[in-house]
């Protein structure tokens, strides 16, 4: 990398904080961010076990105020905001109207506690001055609404775990336990305004935090030290990859990207498409009736040698029937792990090749997701 | 056996070459640098030729993969297999411990040593190293 580009690289209030840690920093979206702090195989197992912290600051928060903000992300997006309680959270996705997918999405709709009501939309960091454009494309039909890119005023931090709970009870004012998963409040705990939502990227439970950007350091040391004795880790995106991968969560620019509709990449259920027109509607509807092209299938390549994106997907035939979008090791199978694109007409098969850098490596076929965790309340 | 790190050649891509003569035969044994191990974190699988088969130096002759990335095995030396480390892809672990004995990678018999004169001694290879941590 060049001088002239790292030096035009973000950083997160937290940048300090991970150099200190020991991190390795890497260009990620525009940003500089800690892949991993010594092991992405520790980070992940303290995640599934215990908890892991996550410096997520560079996702993009876009803030809508006004009336018709609503109608505003109704047309925007794949399902209906305009009956989302206050305090709920809707995973949706933004498409373009061939029903490409320009990025994927969470909604939240929040209360201050001075009543002022709002939705905050978080989009995919690389996808963000994008989204910022193609909302702005809107707004002129939608004169009272205001929006605000949130994304440099806030950080945003992920504490995610089987012991995310407990510790975060101790940390709140309120009790995070209220939360049912996929709900989301404004606190003032931290002595200062926080969103809370008990949402994640890890197949785990826990919450998301977004805070004010001076405010970051103080909340994230807060639960460090709270959930130290507990076995807490600071984890990085290579850690946040594998244990997106093992839940199955798709990731924008690997399984979706705009050539991609959410029907073939098995996202129907966030498509409501009868109770609204919306952008991308009509030709997500289209491919729904014809049914899609290709479908999103989990694949376990034998023996330890893991797949990687890109990587053919080769049926029976011998022909190349689709392409790995996601592969790696599962730290917590012990074994590889892949997510792909195959052609609908094999989508069923149980047996598959994977041309591995001219080396084939028979897969079989498996549900999704890799890996669930037990369930213990709401 | 103990190898000393610090009297071995580097390649620019990170294996370290251990030249002994044997009965007027060059033997190079090739091993990953500990510098390489710790970058590449986490090994998870390893892909290493067959005896008999040759190199050109700077040719890829195996992969090393960690949790998150591919990284290939370039030959610093031109010349034929006449050893592998087959017990090492099981034995990952070993590798990470202990990279310049336990670790060591292939053998081989040189065929030209013209490319020995390219690699680094081990304070120019410390210096890169610096330079690119």
């Amino acid at each position: 990398m060049s001088q002239a580009e790292a030096s035009s690289l973000a950083h997160t209030p937290l940048d300090r904080w991970h150099r200190d840690a020991g991190a390795k920093m890497v260009p990620f979206a525009g940003y500089e961010m800690p892949i991993e702090y010594g092991s992405i195989v520790d980070e992940h197992q303290a995640c599934r076990t215990k908890a892991a912290l996550f410096d997520v600051s560079h996702m993009g928060r876009l803030r809508f105020d006004g009336d018709g903000a609503a109608e505003l992300l109704d047309r925007l997006l794949t399902r209906r905001v305009i009956d989302l309680p206050v305090g709920g959270v809707r995973y949706a996705m933004v498409c373009n109207q061939d029903g490409g997918i320009l990025d994927d999405v969470l909604v939240s709709h929040l209360k201050t506690p001075s009543d002022q009501y709002y939705y905050l939309l978080v989009v995919n960091a690389s996808n963000r001055q994008k989204i910022v454009e193609w909302i702005k494309q809107q707004l002129d039909d939608f004169p009272t609404v205001t929006f605000t890119d949130r994304t440099e005023l806030t950080a945003m931090i992920a504490v995610q775990g089987p012991l995310a709970m407990e510790t975060c009870r101790k940390l709140f004012s309120f009790d995070p336990a209220r939360l049912k998963y996929y709900q989301a409040t404004i606190t003032d705990q931290f002595s200062k305004p926080a969103i809370v939502s008990r949402t994640g990227y890890t197949g785990e439970d826990g919450f998301e935090l977004v805070v004010r950007a001076e405010e970051a350091n103080r909340i994230w040391e807060n639960i460090m030290l709270a959930g130290r004795d507990a076995g807490f880790a600071p984890a990085g995106l290579g850690a946040r990859d594998t244990l997106r991968m093992e839940a199955a969560m798709p990731l924008y620019g690997h399984e979706l990207n705009e050539s991609t509709d959410p029907i073939s990449a098995g996202l129907s259920f966030a498509c409501n498409l009868n109770d609204r027109d919306f952008l991308g509607r009509d030709a997500i509807a289209k491919i729904k009736t014809a049914g899609p092209k290709r479908r999103r299938v989990g694949l376990l390549p034998e023996g330890r040698r893991p797949a990687r994106e890109g990587c053919d997907v080769i049926g029976a035939d011998g022909k190349v029937v689709g392409t790995i979008t996601s592969g790696g090791p599962s730290p917590t199978l012990g074994k590889p792990i892949a997510m792909a694109m195959v052609d609908v007409e094999v989508a069923d098969q149980t047996e598959f090749e994977i041309d591995i850098r001219g080396k084939r490596s028979a897969a079989v076929a498996t549900k999704l997701p890799f890996y669930r965790r037990a369930k213990t309340d709401s | 056996m103990s190898r000393d790190k610090s009297k071995l050649l580097y390649a620019e891509t990170h294996e370290w070459v251990d030249v002994s003569d044997e009965g007027g035969q060059k033997i190079a044994t090739i091993g990953i640098s500990d510098f390489a191990i710790e970058q590449l974190n986490d090994l998870v699988y390893m892909d290493l030729p067959e005896v008999g088969k040759t190199f050109d130096s700077g040719e890829e002759f195996g992969e090393v993969e960690s949790v998150k990335a591919v990284s290939p095995l370039y030959c610093p030396v031109a010349g034929e297999i006449v050893e592998v480390h087959a017990d090492l892809p099981d034995n990952l672990d070993g590798l990470n411990d202990d990279p310049y004995d336990f670790g060591w990678v292939i053998k081989i018999k040189v065929s030209d040593d013209s490319g020995l004169a390219s690699l680094m001694d081990y304070p120019t290879y410390q210096k890169q190293c610096a330079e690119s941590a």
